[in-house]
């Protein structure tokens, strides 16, 4: 069972409709796909240009520009570690670490299996109970090497 | 059968600590004890390292229990059952909680509701002296709010410190009658940093009053708060509060019955660090591509929308209702130089007592670290302290005499930016922080301007011939040359104060690059 709904231009056009008189709207429609599919498809780019009247290149660069937007559905669960500045200072690097070898990936992509997509984030603003994770949208603070080997253990890794 | 009133914190970093599980296992064992309690769920004091801190009021008191977890809740709940909260004895007891010297000794003026009031409760808001500022500014004449704002000598928190009222005043001697706006930067990325969160999360009405009151000031009716979506917690509280102040008129078409409009809205953003340079976050709220403009015109003159726009910081603006309710005077006498009224300092990194920490500019980097923060939490010697986020400099030991204020951090080569101190033990590779900075901006720089653009990838790839020990004094002057360019070349703060970390971590921690000992010298001069 899928978290997310499957892309259809006919939902898109209804998500754009939903928020197209709002000011400056692009960012909010692209949200809330996010929201509904998991990811913005490459073929709701030109859905999504045409109801605005905007040019595709115009939806394409800023789904591109920024790091929230997917193009692609991540893994079952998504793993975000923090590696800023307050985190390193507690540690973070070899959280990372851990978690790449138990997921077998470099940090940002999903694991063979599809169950975990582990990205870096850059600040929860949970410095002072570093280092931070989110965990499918769930904040942790004071992240040790067992609570994420449970973490990892949940999420079927 | 009173009531006995208990807040554990809805703070993200207390929630991050479990604090929601928490308040429901003490709801399950005050229901099991047949203890009757009111749970509240507050902002967070700020004295991080207690939370989840949950309190009990006793006779107006308010004591303190933490680091709490739910193992914790039957013991404490029995003991309530046959006890006070004074006199429960605990292992998790701290007492009195204003009475713990890090809260004690702090002067809150923006944070004085933060976690003593429910923050979503616009009557808890009003009885702690909510609104009273607005109530101030409807009976003023626009240029007179201006005049307050600027007479108190708030600086802009975001950072770069150019005076609130200054940019209020610009944007209200703009005609008149066209739609003009006040947005409010909540795009708080810069790691160590979270006092914007806190006070959305703690204390949200503050921030609306404050908005509210810029409106009136230049006369704009529609005002965005742009919140980072690292921050669902606060988007939460946002729009709780925002609602209430709906409901209750202190937003809408007549707010307080008055003639005067103001509509508020949140705005997500969407994990681009460069929109919280004020031109990338405008393009990313007009649904563009979050790359930073030219200035001039300033937003000012042309910003949302090409409108006059004031365009602040959540700490500028919390900072407002004080001002307008006690007077440009108050907020002035606090303060040195030109760094006027209070900061609320964020602890953060490898300290025992990380937090937040209001009081007046002044302290100096060193009480801050050893005192307030109490050292190290590994317990090992300081080896740096980076502040003002990742644009900051790294301070050695040698600097801590340096106090918090403005002009005293250029002075040394730094900056106080948005008040984050993030505390290194000596296991810091300062080499690797550089490269980390070089790195961080070559992946958030939105690629306008080349110095940033391809300065900050160069910048990383020479680090690592460096700590490769490849030509390292070669290597080293093209890191000094990139870090020149991209400090004069840049379009904006990320590629221009990337030169920072990158130098200060050079300057004053050679020995980590591989610098002989002989140019240490020559370098600390």
């Amino acid at each position: 069972m899928s978290l997310y709904e499957p892309w259809s231009a006919e939902r898109t056009r209804s998500i754009v409709a939903a928020h197209k008189d709002r000011e400056g709207p692009l960012m909010e429609i692209l949200h809330a796909a996010m929201h509904a599919f998991g990811h913005v498809p490459e073929d709701a780019v030109p859905v999504i240009a045409q109801e605005l009247n905007l040019s595709r290149a115009e939806v394409h660069g800023v789904v591109t520009f920024y790091h929230d937007f997917r193009r692609e559905l991540p893994g079952k669960h998504v793993l975000k570690l923090c590696r800023a500045e307050a985190c390193q200072s507690m540690g973070c690097d070899a959280l990372v670490e851990q978690a790449e070898k138990r997921l077998g990936v470099e940090c940002g992509n999903t694991s063979a299996d599809g169950r975990v997509t582990l990205e870096p984030i850059y600040c929860l603003g949970l410095c002072a109970t570093a280092p931070s994770a989110m965990i499918d949208g769930k904040i942790v603070g004071r992240l040790t090497a067992s609570k994420l080997d449970t973490i990892l253990k949940d999420a079927g890794a | 059968m009173t009531m006995t009133r208990i807040f554990v914190p809805r703070d993200a970093a207390a929630v991050a600590c479990g604090a929601d599980d928490v308040a429901a296992a003490i709801a399950a064992s005050a229901k099991k004890n047949n203890v009757a309690v009111e749970i509240i769920r507050n902002g967070s004091r700020g004295m991080l390292w207690l939370e989840p801190l949950i309190e009990i009021e006793d006779a107006g008191v308010r004591y303190g229990f933490g680091p709490f977890e739910v193992s914790d809740a039957d013991a404490l709940i029995s003991a309530l059952a046959k006890s006070t909260a004074k006199n429960i004895k605990h292992k998790l007891a701290v007492g009195a909680v204003e009475q713990i010297p890090f809260f004690k000794s702090q002067t809150r003026l923006t944070f004085a509701r933060c976690g003593i009031t429910d923050p979503v409760s616009l009557a808890d808001y009003k009885a702690h002296g909510g609104y009273k500022g607005l109530e101030k500014a409807l009976k003023l004449k626009p240029a007179e709010i201006c005049k307050q704002v600027k007479d108190s000598g708030l600086r802009g928190r975001g950072g770069a410190g150019f005076p609130t009222g200054i940019k209020w005043q610009t944007v209200h001697d703009t005609p008149m009658g066209q739609q003009k706006y006040i947005v409010c930067n909540a795009d708080e990325g810069d790691s160590g940093t979270f006092a914007d969160r806190m006070i959305m999360e703690g204390d949200p009405f503050v921030l609306i009053e404050g908005m509210t009151i810029a409106g009136l000031a230049v006369g704009a009716t529609r005002g965005y708060i742009y919140l980072r979506s690292e921050y669902p917690h606060a988007q939460i509280a946002l729009n709780q509060a925002i609602e209430a102040a709906k409901s209750a008129g202190y937003l809408g078409d007549k707010i307080c019955g008055t003639k005067n409009a103001f509509h508020l809205e949140v705005r997500m953003g969407a994990g681009a660090y460069v929109c919280g340079e004020e031109t990338s976050l405008l393009e990313s709220l007009e649904g563009k591509r979050g790359l930073v403009r030219a200035k001039p015109p300033l937003p000012a003159h042309k910003g949302l929308f090409d409108q006059p726009t004031v365009i602040n910081n959540v700490l500028s603006l919390a900072a407002v209702p004080f001002i307008l309710s006690e007077g440009a005077k108050a907020y002035f006498d606090y303060g040195m130089g030109r760094s006027r009224g209070t900061m609320p300092i964020q602890l953060a990194g490898n300290l025992k007592q990380g937090g937040l920490y209001e009081t007046a500019f002044g302290i100096t980097l060193g009480e801050l670290v050893d005192t307030i923060g109490g050292g190290t939490v590994t317990g090992k010697p300081v080896k740096a302290v980076q502040v003002g986020g990742p644009l900051g400099a790294y301070f050695p030991r040698q600097l801590f005499d340096t106090p918090f204020d403005y002009e005293a951090f250029t002075a040394k080569d730094g900056l106080i930016g948005h008040g984050g101190v993030v505390v290194f033990d000596e296991t810091a590779n300062m080499a690797k922080m550089a490269r980390f900075a070089f790195e961080f901006c070559a992946v958030e720089s939105c690629g306008k301007c080349t110095p940033c653009r391809i300065g900050a990838v160069r910048g990383r790839e020479t680090v690592e011939k460096v700590m490769a020990g490849e030509n390292v004094e070669a290597n080293l002057l093209v890191v000094e040359d990139l870090c020149n360019t991209m400090k004069f070349g840049s379009l904006c703060a990320l590629g221009g104060f990337t030169p920072y970390p990158v130098m200060s971590a050079l300057t004053h921690f050679p020995k980590d690059f591989g610098r002989p000992a002989k140019k240490f010298a020559e370098a600390a001069e």
